[in-house]
């Protein structure tokens, strides 16, 4: 059974550590908040400006001064900073954040990604993913193997615009864990009930298969 | 040394038809409100603005665009502004996107009288351009420049009468570094006191950087995506 949407942010918030700052993106990365393991302690920013996201506020608690990068109501932590965003992205820039989960459109086997404009449809800007995909110093791409088509999105070269080059680390998808390796793309696990041939189908960049591949324990 | 002037229309004088106007604000949080409602009403056309968002249809930045005040936008992300959409897709718009970080420097740089820096971001994808590329501790970046404006109009919380600017939680934004990096930069504030009454600890924007500075009203700190806990 491949993974849903929360299944594979449960899967990711495995790769938190205690005491990591994290730059969640929007969409599924947004979820993996909801997993964090019970006594660890997670710090988030927001590049708009702070460190420390809390949940999101009560009606009445909305302050129109408090948003996440998705504009979005938010509330601060105890220990919570503010800051601008020249400020915010020298953080992310400097190496101090630790890891950025974001999505994708595509990403290739030398860890090229590809999530912020598709040619001839809207085009709305890279906000702050091309400084984060340069910058962090670990990515996990959180997406579906596959489009809405049933295409791989997990190529040999990306066919998309380029968000950043040779910088995805790990991929989390409904089918699997799979990291960027010298050569291709290496599966680490698979997810409950996938088989290897299916992720190998689903994948068209080339697969590196050694051994008996886990499942993933979600 | 008094900076204050009487509200945004006295604030926005001299800013012509054609000038580089930048806005601080994220979205439609920290926006200069009263300055972009004067803005609105005035004649002043073919403005390039800079600005990492470009509001919503009917407030913000939206407004301007409603009323074709704009030729150029400078953002690092235009979504939610279907005005925007048409505009840009019939060539009326010409928008130049910068990666967000890369756009934030750019303002610091420029008001910190730097013209030019590096950086990883968009090495490899079509930001890249003909910027010149640079390897440092084996990693390639490219170069950005500075970037400057006639006028920046910023939004902060509180203000006093010498210009000194304190900015409210993820309101400052690109408040701060486009305070720094007008010729002449205007201030709204939610609450303007006599100097002396602000705790300098506190001062985000010392008053150098600000020529301009009014008490605004009746802000409407529109919520672009009101999110509650179920």
């Amino acid at each position: 059974m491949s993974l849903d949407k929360n299944g594979i942010a449960k899967r990711i918030a495995q790769e938190l550590r205690d005491g990591y700052y994290v730059n969640l993106g929007i969409g599924i990365p947004t979820l993996v908040a909801n997993f964090i393991p019970e006594g660890m302690e997670v710090i988030l920013q927001s590049e708009n400006g702070l460190l420390g996201i809390g949940p999101f506020p009560s009606p009445d608690e909305m302050d129109p001064d408090l948003i996440n990068a998705g504009k979005q109501t938010v509330t601060a932590i105890p220990g919570a900073a503010f800051f601008d965003s020249a400020s915010s992205f020298g953080m992310i820039r400097g190496g101090h954040i630790d890891l950025t989960v974001l999505g994708a459109f595509e990403v290739s086997e030398k860890g090229d990604i590809a999530s912020w404009k598709v040619p001839g449809k809207l085009i709305k800007g890279m906000g702050g993913a091309m400084d984060l995909v340069a910058a962090a110093k670990n990515i996990i791409v959180a997406m579906q193997h596959t489009d809405k088509e049933g295409n791989s999105k997990l190529l040999k070269e990306c066919t998309l615009p380029l968000t950043g080059v040779n910088c995805v680390k790990r991929i989390v998808t409904d089918l699997a864990v799979i990291d960027v390796v010298e050569g291709g793309f290496k599966l680490i696990e698979r997810a409950p009930g996938v088989t290897v041939e299916e992720i190998k189908k689903a994948t068209a960049g080339k697969l590196i298969v050694e051994g008996e591949v886990p499942e993933m324990q979600v | 040394m008094n900076k204050v002037v009487k509200d945004a229309y006295e604030a926005i004088r001299g800013i012509e038809s054609g000038m580089t106007v930048m806005f601080g604000g994220f979205g439609l949080c920290g926006i200069p409100e009263n300055c972009l409602k004067a803005l609105a009403e005035s004649s002043i056309t073919n403005l390039i603005c800079i600005s990492n968002n470009a509001g919503i249809d009917n407030f913000g930045l939206g407004v301007l665009l409603r009323k074709h005040q704009m030729n150029k936008m400078i953002a690092s992300y235009v979504g939610e502004n279907k005005e925007f959409e048409r505009q840009f897709l019939t060539g009326e718009l010409e928008v130049e996107l910068i990666p967000q970080g890369t756009l934030a420097e750019r303002i610091r740089a420029g008001g910190a009288g730097i013209p030019a820096f590096f950086v990883p971001a968009g090495y490899g994808t079509e930001v890249q351009g003909e910027k010149e590329v640079r390897i440092f501790n084996g990693k390639p970046h490219i170069m950005e420049l500075g970037l400057t404006a006639d006028f920046a109009i910023v939004k902060a919380k509180y203000g006093d009468t010498m210009g000194n600017l304190i900015y409210n939680k993820t309101a400052n934004n690109f408040n701060q570094p486009i305070a720094t990096a007008g010729r002449i930069t205007i201030a709204e504030v939610e609450e303007l006191v006599p100097y002396g009454e602000l705790e300098p600890n506190h001062i985000h924007t010392p008053g150098v950087y600000v020529q301009r500075i009014f008490q605004g009203k009746e802000y409407e700190k529109r919520i672009e995506f009101a999110t509650t806990r179920s």
